[in-house]
Order: structure tokens, then C-alpha cells, then sequence
């Protein structure tokens, strides 16, 4: 193997590591840190179903954001969208064809809403760069990193896109690398520098996403003010330290 | 009238306005002395190793409230609360945008507690991932702007993260509490109401003396006999209701309201002189354990006494209290009637009795008044009414319009789960903020306008102590009457027709709201 093979074959495994590792931790984190009072925002709903389906109108419609502001909503959903498109459109190159799912992602429908889905991503990033510099308000309240953030997965894109409209690569290379990284068989990498560029820049996304605000993915399920139940009347609700805390009590 | 301009409102709807660096930088309420601050268990002043608690405790809270931890972490910048908060609307200070708010003390939490902000620290570019170094000046920038935001929760409804501002407020004053810097309006408060048993300070003669009064003053106008009993034990209720409602006007014709409803009921009531106050400003100063102690009070109270139920009056983060914390910090509530809510609050009573026809009602009696209604914040984002989500903003409005003909909703995007906050709630109704107060009503103001002039609405209702006294405060710097502000349960005291009322006296119940 090259020289270069071999260095993005270490570095996709430890961007594969710090993001798992880094995920999982935060999540326990999320998970063991206890919420002592009942603070959903309501109305709310009164059973453990609609919490549920509070949360899926919260991830798949973004039902909060859409109240506010209807650019931001359109931007940041088309975005989100076309990112999910990007990723089924991607897991032909880490199944094996023989594999049961191979059907399902490996059909025009899949494939072509994945590859045009990329205008999508490059529209709503553009949009939500623009309401960053444009809108004094959000320009008020960015640091660097959170046009960096954006620069960096618009590129990620860009370079994809390049690769399968313009400047198309080794596929046949490629995907057997890419199985060859899921298979722990570690293969040869095409090395045009599209391809690297892009492989670079997603393996910098996975290693920072667990340090950095990208980690509102999981945040979402454990925001108290949308996964509680509004029940406090009907069921009593104290974590441990609260608990601890009655001792004094007659 | 004020040495701040105030908003000339001329249009029906509030714009967001561009921002204006500083306009509120100089706005800030007294220190809490030493003897407000130690019995609530914090030091006296600022204590020399500030630096190092600030950080210990950042650290402490966001381990115990998983709200503070979440909320820190995965806030996107993606601008949808700029716009949401009143404060904001009303001063243009861009730190009164929720998130630079937020971002106060994310800043810092960002610098000691995580990963990228102590690592690009280290580079010397702390600001290129958001975080700062704790000063003190940092310090004086939380204790003026976590003070300009009344934990009203109108951002969390728009944010696509669930991020609750309020909560990050509260956290943030725990811990300049902690260092000695507390305010004075809210743990002076907080002391008076652990020691005597209300906010206003009002010893349990005081109070007896007010409620023989009001006794009075209903036979008088009703020829009922009326009571508002004082410590009676082996009763059905305990009413706990914010102590404004015994001398301030609009409040305490509200209170005579709840009273003449009891009486329609045939229940036995009393309010308690230990636990003579439903509001707990221990919620605005983030402290679990002072808002715990002040809620014991109330389970002593309804043990002492023997009630079977407990019900409340109106009041806003009373009713947040209430409803989604007193069975957590002084539950569980097993020794009352399991056929009623605990607690209940006195809107669900009197709506309870609409629907089953008990009470009878001359609307006529209200026919000076076209009404709007005012949802407080912490009724409407904070809690609910009834058994179905929403029934805070129904069952308020129907009990309204059982007492009254004329009734019309301000904008829709003013009320519900959108109202928008007096611009005094979460421990700022203190003359010292005046102009904040002022300014943070402009939103409010403005939906009350566009429906006086399209539907001559005469007067909001509302069902919080704190949005009450604020109202009757601020409004007259938007050209409207202290009067036009009125207890919900002060249009049902004017319109229900007691039952035991003498034939002739029916027509001296005049209403005394105009
Ligand atoms: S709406 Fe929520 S996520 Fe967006 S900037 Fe405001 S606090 Fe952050
Ligand atoms: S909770 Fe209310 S006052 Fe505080 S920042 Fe949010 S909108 Fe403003």
C-alpha cells in the first residue's frame, strides 16, 4: 500500500474512534445528569406517545424553528434533508452487494435524489452563511468556528459533487477502499486530489463533531423542555440528589 | 414622566428593531446587604475567591441540572430567538437577545469546562470557538443582563433546541448569589417570606384585620355574609394565594372574588398566616433549596390545618411553582382528597363550576368592559389548567367570558403560547428597574393598543400577581389607565349572583372596576 493509502486509512480509523468514543461519552454524560424539575415547555403533552411524537416534529420538521423564523427553517431543513439524502446515497460504497439492504439504497431513487440532493446542501448552507453575515442580529452572535463549521461541510459537499458531475474519480478504487475500511481489510485510495480533499475534510467533521456544537444531534432527545411528560399533578418526580435533601423532613 | 425615552407606539405590531450596542449596559438592581444574603445561605459580600467558586459551582450545576449541561452544550447560533424577547424588543441592546444572554455565561463555561475552549485557550484564540476568560467584569455583564431577563421562557418555545434561557438565568444568579452578589428585591423578599410567611411581611394580625375587612365590605355591597376565614382549622381548602391579593388593587378584588365563588361552592376554606403566600422567588434566584423551604411551608400548612385540598390564586410563576415543582419539592401530597389535583388552581375551581351550572352569572354587570386577556408567561410556557395541554389558555378566557359579554384576543401572536412577558415577571418588579420595566412592556403595550383602537377594548384581564402590579405601573407610559388592568376573578366577584343574595340588594352590586 502507499504511503498515503496507509495515512488515511489510520486517520478515518482514529476519526472513526474519537467520534464513537466521543459520542457515546457525552451522551452518558447527557444521560446520567440527573433534571430535578419538571420544566417541558408547554403546552406538552401528557403521555410518554407524545413526547415521541414531540420530538419526531422536532427532529424530522424542525416544528419549533418553523414557528420562528421560516428562512432559517427553510435553509437549515433543506440542509438536514439533503445530509440524510447524502448519507443513503453514500452506504453503497460500505455495503457489499450482497448484502439485504443493497436493494433498498441501490435503486435510482436513492441515487439520484442523493446526487442532486447535493444542490440542496449547497443552497441551504449558502442560505444559512448569508443570514449569518447578512442578519445584523445572528452576525452578533457568531464566533469564527460557526462560519468555519459551515465553510467546512459547503467544501465536503463542493468537492463531492465535483467528483460525480465534473471530475468523476476510480470509483471501483474507491468503494473498495471505503469496504475495505468497514471490513477492517484496508484497501488502496484512488488518489486524485478531490477524493483526498473530501476524505480529509470528513474525517476533520467526525473528529470535531463530538467537541463542538455539532453535538446538538443527541442534544435534542435530552432538552428537558421537549422530552418530559407534563404530568407533575399525577406522578411524583425527584432525582437523588433532590431526595437526599428530605432528610429533614417531620 | 421618565428620564428615558419611552416608544411612541405607532403601529399595530412590534418590529424587530436594529440593534443598538450598550442602550442597557447601566441598568442594574440593588445588592443584596448582608443581612438579606446570609440567611438565605449565601456570603454577605463578594467573597475574594470568587474566581474559583464561580468556576467549582459552573461546573456543580451543570452536573445537577441536566437542562443547565444541555442547554450549554448544543445551542447552534442559529439566530431563531434573536427576535423572541421583549427586552430585547424593547431596549435593542443586543445582550438582551436570548442567546448572547445565554451566551454570558456559555462563554465562560466554554473557557474552563470543555474541551475546544480550554484547548484554543492554550492557543491564545479563546474567541475564535466562543469562550472567554472569567473577569470581573465578565461578572458585572451576568449581574446586569441576567437581571434584564424575567425567565419568561418565551425563547425556548422558538428554539429549535428546546434551549430554555430561563434556565440559564436562574443558574447564573444561584451563582452570584453564591459569590455574595445577590440582588436585594428578590432575597430580601425571600428572607421575609421564610420568616413571617409572605412576601410583604404581613404578621397574621395584619392580615385577619384585611380579611375582616373584606367581609365587610362584600356584605356591605351584597348584603352576603361573605367570609374569608384565617387559620380555621379542619377545613376543606387551603387557599394560597400571592399576598398582594390582600391590599393591592386590582388584586384584592380578585381575592373577594375567590371568596364569593367558595361561597357559591358551599366548601370550607381558610388561608393559612404561616403559608399566606403562593409566590416563591426562590425560583427567580435558581435555588432549589430556598424554593424547597419555602414550599415545606405549604405542606405544613395544609397538614397543620387539616385541609383535604389545597387550591391557588392567581399568580403566574406561583402557578409554575405550583403545578410543576410543589409535588417534587414538598410532595407527596398523599394525606389530601386523591379525588382532586394537587394543587388546584382557582380558575379549574370556578371553571369546574361553570360547566356544571353552580354558578349564576349577570354578565350585564361587566358591560362597561370590553376585555382582552393577558396570558402570563409562566401560566402559559411553564404549567397547564384542566386535564388537556392548552387548557391554561382556555379556561381562563371561559371563565372570562361567563362573567362578561364583550371579549376579544390581542394578536395571535401576542398571547398563548407566544404572550408576551409584562416586562416585570421572574424578580424584576422592583422600582430600581423602572426603566427596563418600562421598556420591556413596549411588545405588550403595543398588542393592547392595535385592539383598543380596532375593538375599543376598555380592559385586560390578567392572572398574576406580578404582571398586575406591573401593569398598573408601566402602562400609563403608553398613554392607557392604571384601572384598565383587572383581576379575572374581580369580573366574576362584579357578575356572579350569590345565591343568598336579598331580593332588593341585587342591584347595589355595582361594579367597582370602571
Ligand atoms: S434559537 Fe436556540 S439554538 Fe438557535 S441561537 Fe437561539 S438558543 Fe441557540
Ligand atoms: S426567558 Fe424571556 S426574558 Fe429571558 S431571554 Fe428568554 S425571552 Fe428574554
Amino acid at each position: 500500500m502507499s504511503a498515503l493509502s496507509v495515512f488515511y486509512t489510520i486517520l478515518f480509523y482514529s476519526a472513526a474512534t474519537i467520534f464513537i468514543v466521543g459520542l457515546a461519552y457525552r451522551i452518558s454524560v447527557y444521560a446520567k445528569t440527573p433534571a430535578p424539575l419538571k420544566i417541558p415547555t408547554t403546552p406538552a403533552p401528557t403521555t410518554k406517545s407524545g413526547v415521541v411524537f414531540r420530538l419526531f416534529t422536532e427532529v424530522a420538521l424542525f416544528n419549533s424553528l418553523f414557528k420562528s423564523t421560516k428562512w432559517t427553517w427553510l435553509f437549515g431543513w433543506m440542509f438536514h434533508l439533503s445530509l440524510l439524502l447524502a448519507f443513503f446515497r453514500h452506504l453503497r460504497y460500505v455495503l457489499s452487494p450482497d448484502s439485504v439492504f443493497w436493494p433498498l439504497i441501490n435503486n435510482w431513487l436513492v441515487l439520484f435524489a442523493g446526487q442532486y440532493g447535493g444542490f440542496l446542501m449547497l443552497i441551504g448552507l449558502a442560505g444559512l452563511f448569508g443570514r449569518r453575515i447578512f442578519v445584523d442580529r445572528v452576525r452578533y452572535i457568531s464566533s469564527p468556528s460557526d462560519y468555519l463549521m459551515l465553510i467546512l461541510i459547503f467544501t465536503i459537499a463542493a468537492t463531492g459533487m465535483l467528483m460525480s458531475f465534473v471530475n468523476h474519480t476510480d470509483i471501483v478504487q474507491l468503494k473498495a477502499f471505503a469496504f475495505g475500511l468497514v471490513t477492517f481489510n484496508p484497501q488502496e485510495l484512488p488518489g486524485d486530489t478531490l477524493v483526498l480533499i473530501h476524505l480529509a475534510l470528513v474525517a476533520s467533521l467526525m473528529i470535531i463533531f463530538p467537541v463542538s456544537k455539532l453535538l446538538h444531534a443527541p442534544g435534542i432527545f435530552f432538552s428537558p423542555t421537549r422530552n418530559q411528560v407534563d404530568n407533575p399533578r399525577e406522578q411524583r418526580h425527584i432525582v437523588e440528589w433532590a431526595a437526599k435533601l428530605e432528610a429533614d423532613r417531620e | 414622566m421618565a428620564d428615558f425615552e419611552v416608544a411612541k407606539i405607532t403601529k399595530g405590531y412590534v418590529s424587530i428593531p436594529k440593534l443598538k450596542e450598550g442602550t442597557m449596559a447601566h441598568s442594574q438592581p440593588f445588592i443584596a446587604k448582608e443581612k438579606f444574603q446570609v440567611p438565605l445561605g449565601y456570603p454577605g459580600e463578594l467573597i475574594d475567591n470568587w474566581k474559583e467558586v464561580v468556576i467549582e459551582k459552573l461546573k456543580e450545576l451543570s452536573g445537577k441540572y441536566r437542562s443547565l449541561k444541555v442547554f450549554l452544550d448544543s445551542c447552534i447560533k442559529c439566530g431563531a430567538c434573536t427576535d423572541k424577547c421583549h427586552y430585547f424588543i424593547g431596549t435593542q441592546d443586543p445582550k438582551n437577545m436570548p442567546v448572547a444572554r445565554q451566551d454570558l455565561l456559555r462563554q465562560v463555561y466554554r473557557y474552563y469546562h470543555t474541551f475546544t475552549g480550554r484547548l484554543f485557550a492554550k492557543l491564545g484564540i479563546p474567541g475564535f470557538v466562543g469562550a472567554k476568560e472569567l473577569t470581573k467584569e465578565v461578572i458585572d455583564d451576568w449581574y446586569v443582563y441576567f437581571h434584564q431577563c424575567s425567565q419568561c421562557r418565551r425563547c425556548s418555545v422558538f428554539c429549535p433546541m428546546g434551549i430554555d434561557t430561563a434556565e440559564i438565568s436562574m443558574a447564573a444568579r444561584e451563582i452570584l448569589d453564591q459569590i455574595g452578589v445577590g440582588q436585594k428585591y428578590c432575597n430580601e423578599i425571600i428572607e421575609k417570606a421564610g420568616r413571617i410567611g409572605n412576601n410583604l411581611g404581613l404578621p397574621e394580625p395584619a392580615l385577619l384585620d384585611t380579611l375582616e375587612g373584606l367581609e365587610e365590605e362584600i356584605e356591605d355591597d351584597t348584603g352576603v355574609a361573605v367570609k374569608l376565614p384565617l387559620d380555621k382549622k379542619g377545613v376543606d381548602i387551603l387557599l394560597v394565594t400571592p399576598s398582594a391579593d390582600f391590599f393591592a388593587e386590582p388584586h384584592v378584588d380578585g381575592l373577594m372574588g375567590y371568596a364569593k365563588v367558595f361561597h357559591e361552592a358551599g366548601v370550607s376554606w381558610t388561608v393559612s398566616s404561616y403559608a399566606s403566600e403562593a409566590a416563591n422567588f426562590g425560583m427567580f434566584i435558581g435555588s432549589y433549596e430556598n424554593m424547597r423551604k419555602l414550599s415545606l411551608r405549604i405542606r405544613k400548612a395544609a397538614i397543620d390545618l387539616g385541609v383535604k385540598r389545597i387550591v391557588f390564586g392567581e399568580c403566574g410563576h406561583a402557578w409554575r411553582v405550583a403545578y410543576s415543582f410543589l409535588n417534587t419539592l414538598a410532595g407527596p401530597f398523599d394525606f389530601l382528597d386523591p379525588n382532586y389535583p394537587v394543587p388546584q388552581h382557582i380558575c379549574e375551581f370556578t371553571y369546574n363550576m361553570i360547566q356544571n351550572n353552580e354558578l349564576t352569572f349577570d354578565k350585564s354587570q361587566n358591560d362597561d368592559m370590553t376585555l382582552t386577556f393577558h396570558d402570563s408567561c409562566n401560566v402559559a410556557r411553564a404549567s397547564r389548567m384542566g386535564d388537556e395541554p392548552g387548557g391554561q389558555f382556555k379556561i381562563p378566557r371561559a371563565v372570562i367570558k361567563a362573567a362578561c359579554n364583550n371579549y376579544v384576543d390581542m394578536p395571535s401572536d401576542t398571547i398563548g403560547e407566544s404572550t408576551f412577558c409584562c416586562g416585570g415577571g421572574g424578580g424584576l418588579l422592583t422600582d430600581d428597574l423602572m426603566e427596563l420595566r418600562v421598556k420591556g412592556a413596549l411588545p405588550r403595550a403595543t398588542a393592547l393598543t392595535h385592539v383598543t383602537n380596532e375593538y375599543g377594548v376598555t380592559h385586560m384581564a390578567a392572572i398574576c400577581a406580578i404582571c398586575k402590579s406591573q401593569f398598573t405601573k408601566v402602562l400609563p407610559y403608553y398613554g392607557f389607565t392604571m384601572d384598565q388592568i383587572v383581576s379575572v376573578h374581580q369580573l366574576v366577584s362584579s357578575a356572579i349572583v350569590l345565591s343568598d343574595a336579598p331580593k332588593d340588594n341585587e342591584e347595589s352590586d355595582e361594579t367597582d372596576a370602571a
